[in-house]
């Protein structure tokens, strides 16, 4: 998804400037393997980019300097509860959320590879409904939300240290096409 | 809601039912038993004849315990009684002897004929004819083997018995079942979305399993005779940890379509839904006493998880563990006297076993890996999921703690076992 409105930009610029190549976006090499999670937008090329086609009403979903570019919020281990530093995130896709009735979002609840799978699933189910639970007090609708757990079955960063296990406890807020 | 359960039987494709030469699973075996049971095991008369050698699996079965010691027939090969010499066994120090011929029939059956003898007594301690269907030459070894490891230690043999494993290889993942010697490899569910938790009915039949195939956990349980399956819960959130009733009639599953991870119990087909725990804490794991009774399962309810027991048709939980750490994925023993768990202390995580008299708890790992044990039929061996060379593999300890084991998958990680009937 991320990765889609990343290219869609690249597309644009491909389109508005065709001799001239955009910039590969410096990707900030995360601590992974996995694919990259932060969507690594590069602002550089779209801001130093011409403008030739008129933007119809631009959707800040789609800016990647909005806070609504962050789609993970992140938990201490054995925790399911929004961390302070998180909640300003939580509380833009509600807002997001509530002026866009259309637009749905799942809710992907995460855990490290401590505890076993079936405890991982109930605590990513948690973690996942936490965030629905404060979706839906900031106005959100119950039928845009859906919340599930992949527990530690999808891990993101596959280390056995907390340098992956802290990427790996997380919700991602994934919203529907 | 009640039309999400309503399950429409799905014939599933026939994956591929591979049967390998090799194993699945290769096997390193780590310590031994306190006394060895020196033990003779005269190739069958006519096993040089068979596909695959008979000799060989017993050999290996018995081995692999720790629990013998093969004592080398050095070139005397008796099959029937009245050429057993015994006083050529004592002096090669075994204790028991091991005769008997086997031949294929007319119509591919496999019969073997097979003495077991007390070399020291010079006496017959079993005999008996062990057949099976065509090509099924390790049965008859594993067979064999059970006869002789129940006449010798007294505890039943687990050699004809299978385990259920999920492999895993970067997105793949597969259900397979083995032979408990990781031969006889059957893929039972292979697909780019996780797979976990499967669980035996008590006949062995059906396997009940959480699949992501949806893009959430939902419960599914499948035949492995003829593949069909059903879906026995796939309600809002997350359907997981399915457990079978001692008399298969029912299965208890953990489910948040009400809030968050809580117990319930279901009948086989889906119907009759009840709920069992009401806590508002995380319920998972649950796991049937041997009668029936009772189900031990996880929960955090107290602020770290721990074990707990509750009468089946619900009512008062009761803490059963104390210590320092939490604890996980609790099992009955066979025998209903005690439980295994994996038990994390200090960031470790290792196979425990706890006595109901005593709430004794002996830990019998020490890697600090170890999770979701599960014990053989005869409660003498305990299978779990652990770690080596930057790989998930199965492992058994005995339930001593004397005899350990490692299985590796032929590729990709291995994890999920359950050692089945």
């Amino acid at each position: 998804m991320k990765k889609i409105v990343v290219s869609i930009i690249l597309l644009n610029l491909l389109a508005a400037c065709a001799s001239q190549k955009p910039q590969e976006p410096a990707a900030p090499a995360p601590v992974t393997t996995a694919p990259a999670p932060a969507p690594a937008a590069p602002p550089a090329a779209a801001v130093t980019a011409p403008a030739p086609v008129a933007q119809i009403a631009v959707d800040p979903l789609n800016d990647p300097s909005s806070i609504l570019a962050k789609r993970s919020v992140y938990y201490p281990f054995d925790v399911a509860v929004v961390q302070d530093n998180d909640k300003p995130i939580v509380q833009a896709h509600a807002k997001y959320l509530s002026e866009h009735a259309n637009r749905k979002v799942r809710l992907e609840g995460n855990c490290d590879e401590r505890g076993s799978n079936e405890y991982n699933l109930g605590l990513g189910q948690r973690r996942a409904d936490g965030v629905k639970k404060m979706l839906m007090l900031g106005g959100v609708k119950d039928g845009q939300l859906d919340s599930v757990s992949y527990g530690e079955e999808k891990p993101r960063a596959s280390g056995h240290d907390e340098a992956s296990w802290s990427q790996n406890r997380r919700t991602d807020l994934n919203y529907a096409k | 809601m009640v039309l999400n359960v309503l399950r429409g039987l799905i014939g599933l494709l026939l994956l591929a039912q591979a049967s390998m030469a090799g194993a699945v699973l290769s096997i390193e075996i780590i310590g031994a038993g306190e006394h060895q049971i020196p033990v003779a095991i005269v190739p069958l008369g006519g096993d040089d004849k068979l596909a695959q050698s008979i000799h060989e699996v017993v050999a290996s079965d018995l081995q692999r315990t720790g629990l013998f010691r093969l004592v080398d027939p050095a070139g005397k090969l008796p099959h029937e009684l009245a050429e057993v010499s015994y006083p050529d066994w004592q002096v090669r120090g075994a204790e028991a002897l091991a005769i008997g011929t086997v031949a294929v029939q007319a119509n591919g059956r496999i019969e073997a004929r097979f003495r077991l003898l007390d070399a020291v007594k010079q006496t017959e301690l079993v005999g008996q004819a062990v057949s099976a269907g065509e090509g099924q030459v390790r049965a008859v070894g594993h067979r064999i083997a059970d006869l002789i490891y129940e006449k010798l230690t007294g505890n039943k043999g687990v050699f004809s018995t299978r385990i259920v494993f999920v492999n895993r290889e970067g997105k793949k993942f597969r259900l397979i079942v083995a032979d408990s010697d990781g031969y006889n490899e059957q893929t039972v569910l292979a697909q780019n979305e996780p797979i976990m938790s499967p669980a035996w009915s008590p006949d062995g039949s059906h396997l009940a399993y959480v699949s992501f195939e949806t893009g959430h956990a939902a419960v599914y349980v499948q035949s492995l005779y003829t593949n069909l399956r059903l879906v026995l819960a796939n309600y809002r959130g997350s359907n997981s940890a399915p457990a079978w009733s001692p008399d298969g009639r029912q299965l208890a599953v953990v489910l948040t379509r009400d809030g968050s991870s809580q117990i319930y119990l279901v009948r086989p087909d889906g119907s009759a839904l009840r709920r069992i725990t009401f806590s508002g804490a995380i319920d998972t794991e649950p796991n049937f006493s041997p009668d029936g009774q009772y189900l031990l399962f996880t929960s955090d309810r107290g602020g770290s998880a721990q074990i707990y027991r509750i009468p089946v048709e619900g009512g008062a939980a009761q803490r059963m563990t104390f210590g320092e750490g939490s604890n996980f994925s609790p099992r009955h023993s066979p025998d209903g006297k005690s439980f295994v768990c994996t038990h994390l202390v200090n960031g470790k995580f290792h196979i425990a076993v706890q006595d109901f008299q005593t709430g004794q708890m002996a830990v019998l790992t020490e890697g600090g890996w170890e999770k979701k044990p599960s014990f053989a039929s005869n409660g003498k061996i305990i299978l779990f999921a652990s770690e080596a060379r930057g790989r998930g593999i199965l492992a058994t300890v005995s339930s001593d703690g004397r005899i350990k084991q490692h299985m590796f998958a032929q590729s990709g990680d291995a994890r999920e076992p359950v050692w089945g009937p």
